[in-house]
């Protein structure tokens, strides 16, 4: 659907402005239900026994005894799975993720569960479990995942995208390229070339709500799944075809969503619990614990980059390129490719170039985490940046101003970008009174910028108008942080009606056409096209109703701020009729009035952003302290602009924790030493200042209203403005995250010393 | 094992429940009366989620044993709304919409009721920390206090 152009100058009734949440009371008084918030009578309760080990060959194991517990209704391993082994590849890797069939390959790796009668009686059955293991050697480092001595984790990978196919296995899965031009020639004009490697540590989304299910399956086939995900239609089609199910027989119900981040896009235990329930005739509930939550689902991928840029003495960048290393876990992704895509898209560059290469590490299977992997390249490619100006003399801000992307450029990734936000966002950066703000001892002050594909998928959404002109609105994209409220004012828009008269509920997969999951920034995106797309369905029968009850030709009848107006001086004295007053009508006209919509809402516009941020550094501790926190971002179009500067200022806190505390670490066994909020400590309210956000709006012209996603770009700059700010105030280049006090410290020493 | 019996105050009520001798206060609320808004984040008293005040005292359940809760005061979320009223806290999180996911909610707004009959004027920083116990990943902290600030404001006039 392309941008409407009478809209960029209209005057919405609905769209931006900021009513409650159609969701909002049944949350604050403690009614919504989560996914660990549901029960089924006769429910068992399923617990799953993890690798402790980060790489071992799975001998045996021996479920007897755990059988023959008092109260254990059902005992799986991968044998009660089905063998995908000469299948489709991807889905044996997502299928041995969820119960490790020859070797466990990380710690926490799940390689059987039970179903018991309480939870006291699963915990005993998996104490009775006993699996055979052949520890095997173990590599947890991306860089040492790469050197040939290291412990080979699939010995069918072998490295793609190389100019000649390798002979021998590596556990490096894929080898991606983009960009153009000559970086060769380009570094060769350079009058200043920066040249610094990067080091990001893995992290994990940290949603609240652990991932939760209640799976019911019968004995007749069909089944049931009460679920905390992103996408649920995606987990229908991922557990039915696990378990060899007909999709249709599974009906998938989301539960309110207690985060996810992307980290809630991939069935984990879900076909655990399906199996369990088939085997013991009974509904399932699983639920994970915090610890399994960190070892065994999740996290983003842990990097390595290489960054060297190069610029003539007027600021003209003349060469870029980039090498990046992203793990992976033990099964391929394309997470490295995303990051090579992303390095550098926020210029304009004539040469330029970045390799991706993705490793296999023993660590969980890298989820997507919020713009997944642009995060560590922008903060290489940022620093790096921030770098260049300082040598070239230039403000960091007129710097990337003069090298900006535009409208019309090619991009580093390959698609020449339509009307974009990264020179409007930057502009706005220099013209805030932020970056004039007078800075105390200790403190610095960094910028940076970011940039997401975002994406739109496809979408079905069902508008069904009540006898009574009420408006019911059921969607297919699981609302992750107020949607529903935006997709009413949509429908309230289109229809010309009060917000107050539509409700939007999330439809389970039974009742409603398949959706793509709510990733890549989707969810208001697409669901508001479709949302539109099905109101002017809707509005359509709504005239065509309002032509009969006046008996006058349809094409005479217009819609109108939520009324039928019949055109024509023949027409005069007809007068105008509600929505209601059709819909009032609607039995006798021709039965109820419905506008429905499938699409693929294509054309999600790229999204930019640029972030300022002030940090304290101590310098005797290396502990730091967020002064002051701003967020730039180009909405297109805000619809909830409440909700929107939400999202800005949740992923600028996710980045803020990222960039300076969270880290998974691994000891050299292999196991994850910190799998808990305590070791793992996410920001709290007294680590963070005010956010401020300031939303920009260039219409998207792929949408009607110019609406883009907003969800993601937000976590992007926050690693490298951080980064910028605490190497501006502790006068030393910070090249490791997180920048945690040691290694502060250890980079204020080493520049001391050095 | 035999289940221990307890009488207690929940919202006003007094409930009766049988538990075992290691089974927390959360489970006991969530899995045996049915109150499922005090939400499991954790388990390790790291979140905040399972937030209650126990007797005047903001405690989290996930580490209170549901037998200790015997003749003692229990408040939870369930309990903040009077019928179809809304508390200010509820309302001005609705208004500042300091949820996103929501799933932190419960126990940011018993965290918060338990700050303000404290502390009923606190300042940006006494609500930051006063709340410091509690774990939101989705809105970065700025509404919520947002919302507390502006709830302290209208409770303070009542
Ligand atoms: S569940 Fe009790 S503190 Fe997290
Ligand atoms: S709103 Fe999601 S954790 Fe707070």
């Amino acid at each position: 659907m392309n941008f409407d152009p009478r809209f960029s100058g209209r005057k919405f009734a609905s769209v931006g402005t900021r009513p409650i949440r159609p969701d909002g009371v049944d949350k604050v008084t403690g009614r919504a239900r989560y996914g660990a918030d549901f029960n089924m009578a006769g429910q068992l309760v399923g617990r799953v026994l993890r690798s402790p080990h980060a790489h071992a060959k799975i001998r045996k194991i021996d479920i007897s005894k755990a059988e023959k517990l008092a109260g254990v209704k059902a005992v799986i391993t991968a044998k009660d799975l089905p063998d995908l082994t000469d299948g489709d590849a991807a889905m044996y890797d997502i299928l041995d993720n969820c119960m490790a069939r020859t070797k466990a390959l990380y710690d926490g790796h799940a390689v059987a569960a039970v179903a018991a009668i309480d939870a006291r009686t699963a915990r005993q059955a998996l104490k009775l479990i006993e699996v055979d293991y052949e520890i095997l050697p173990h590599v947890t480092d991306v860089d040492e995942a790469m050197q040939h001595h290291a412990p080979l984790i699939n010995d069918t990978i072998f490295t793609e995208g190389l100019e000649e196919k390798p002979v021998k296995p590596s556990n490096v899965t894929k080898r991606s390229q983009f960009g153009h031009g000559d970086v060769h020639q380009g570094f060769g004009h350079a009058d200043f070339i920066v040249e610094r490697s990067f080091k990001t540590e893995q992290t994990h989304q940290g949603y609240i709500e652990p991932h939760a299910c209640v799976a019911s399956v019968s004995s007749d086939g069909t089944a049931d799944l009460w679920v905390c995900t992103q996408g649920h239609f995606v987990y229908r089609q991922h557990c039915a075809q696990l378990l060899g199910m007909e999709a249709s027989k599974l009906r998938v119900t989301s539960s309110e969503i207690g985060g996810g981040f992307g980290g809630k896009t991939h069935v984990w235990a879900e076909p655990v619990a399906l199996a369990l329930s088939r085997k013991a005739g009974r509904p399932v509930k699983l639920v994970m614990t915090r610890d399994e939550v960190f070892r065994a689902s999740g996290p983003t991928s842990a990097t390595s980059i290489d960054v060297k840029i190069g610029a003539r003495k007027d600021g003209t960048i003349t060469a870029a390129e980039a090498t990046l290393r992203y793990s992976a876990g033990p099964y391929a992704g394309s997470w490295a490719e995303i990051g090579a895509m992303t390095a550098f898209a926020c210029y304009k560059l004539d040469n330029v170039k970045t390799v991706g290469y993705e490793v296999l590490v023993n660590r969980p299977k890298t989820a997507a985490y919020r713009a997944p992997s642009a995060p560590m390249a922008a903060f290489a490619v940022e620093s790096a940046v921030d770098e260049l100006a300082k040598e070239l003399g230039m403000d960091p801000v007129d710097f990337r101003i003069k090298n900006a992307a535009q409208e019309g450029t090619r991009s580093s990734y390959g698609p020449v970008y339509g009307p974009i936000g990264i020179g409007p966002t930057l502009e706005a950066v220099k013209n805030h009174p932020h970056m004039k703000a007078p800075l105390k001892k200790n403190q610095g002050r960094g910028m940076a910028c970011g940039f997401w594909f975002n994406f739109g998928g496809q979408t079905c959404t069902d508008l069904n108008i009540g006898m009574d002109g009420s408006v019911s609105l059921a969607v297919g994209t699981v609302d992750v942080g107020g949607s529903r409220a935006s997709l009413s004012l949509v429908a309230a828009e289109e229809l010309g009606i009060a917000y107050e008269h539509v409700k939007a509920i999330v439809a389970d997969t039974s009742s409603l056409g398949y959706n793509d999951m709510t990733d890549g920034s989707r969810g208001t995106f697409s669901s508001s096209m479709a949302t539109i797309s099905a109101a002017r369905n809707a509005i359509r029968i709504l005239r065509e109703r309002a032509a009969q009850m006046w008996d006058i030709s349809v094409d005479d009848v217009v819609w109108e701020q939520g009324h039928a107006v019949a055109k024509g001086e023949k027409h005069g004295n007809l007068g105008r009729l509600s929505l209601k007053e059709i819909a009032a009508e609607s039995g006798k006209t021709g039965g109820p009035i419905a506008g429905h919509s499938e699409l693929v809402a294509d054309g999600a516009g790229v999204s930019f952003a640029t972030h300022i941020c002030d940090i304290e550094v101590d310098p005797e501790t290396g502990s730091t302290r967020v002064i002051r926190y701003t967020v730039v971002q180009d909405a297109g179009k805000a619809v909830h602009p409440t909700y929107v500067e939400g999202q800005y200022q949740g992923g600028a806190a996710q980045g803020i924790g990222w960039a300076l505390n969270e880290e998974y670490i691994y000891g050299k066994d292999g196991r994850l030493q910190n799998a808990g909020f305590l070791d793992y400590r996410i920001p709290v309210c007294s680590d963070l200042p005010m956010i401020d956000t300031q939303i920009l709006e260039i219409p998207n012209p792929n949408h009607p209203y110019g609406v883009r996603g907003v969800g993601e770009t937000s976590i992007v700059p926050p690693l490298a403005a951080i980064a910028n700010a605490v190497s501006n105030a502790a006068g030393v280049r910070m090249t490791h995250i997180p920048m945690s006090p040691p290694r502060i410290l250890a980079a204020i020493e080493a520049e001391r010393g050095g | 094992m035999a289940g221990i019996a307890v009488s207690t105050t929940i919202n006003g009520d007094t409930i009766e429940y049988l538990c075992q001798p290691d089974e927390t206060l959360l489970d006991v609320l969530r899995d045996r009366l049915g109150l499922t808004g005090a939400k499991e984040g954790c388990g390790t008293g790291d979140c905040g989620a399972c937030s209650i005040i126990l007797d005047n005292r903001l405690v989290c359940s996930c580490l209170v044993l549901g037998a200790e809760a015997e003749g003692r005061r229990i408040e939870t979320v369930e309990g903040m709304a009077h019928g179809d009223q809304l508390h200010t806290l509820q309302q001005k999180f609705l208004e500042h919409a300091a949820l996103q996911c929501g799933i932190c909610t419960p126990g940011f707004l018993i965290a918060a009721k338990d700050l303000l009959a404290k502390n009923p004027d606190p300042t940006e920083e006494e609500i930051r920390f006063g709340l410091a116990g509690n774990l939101c990943r989705c809105t970065g902290y700025d509404k919520i206090v947002r919302a507390v600030q502006d709830a302290a404001i209208v409770m303070k006039g009542a």
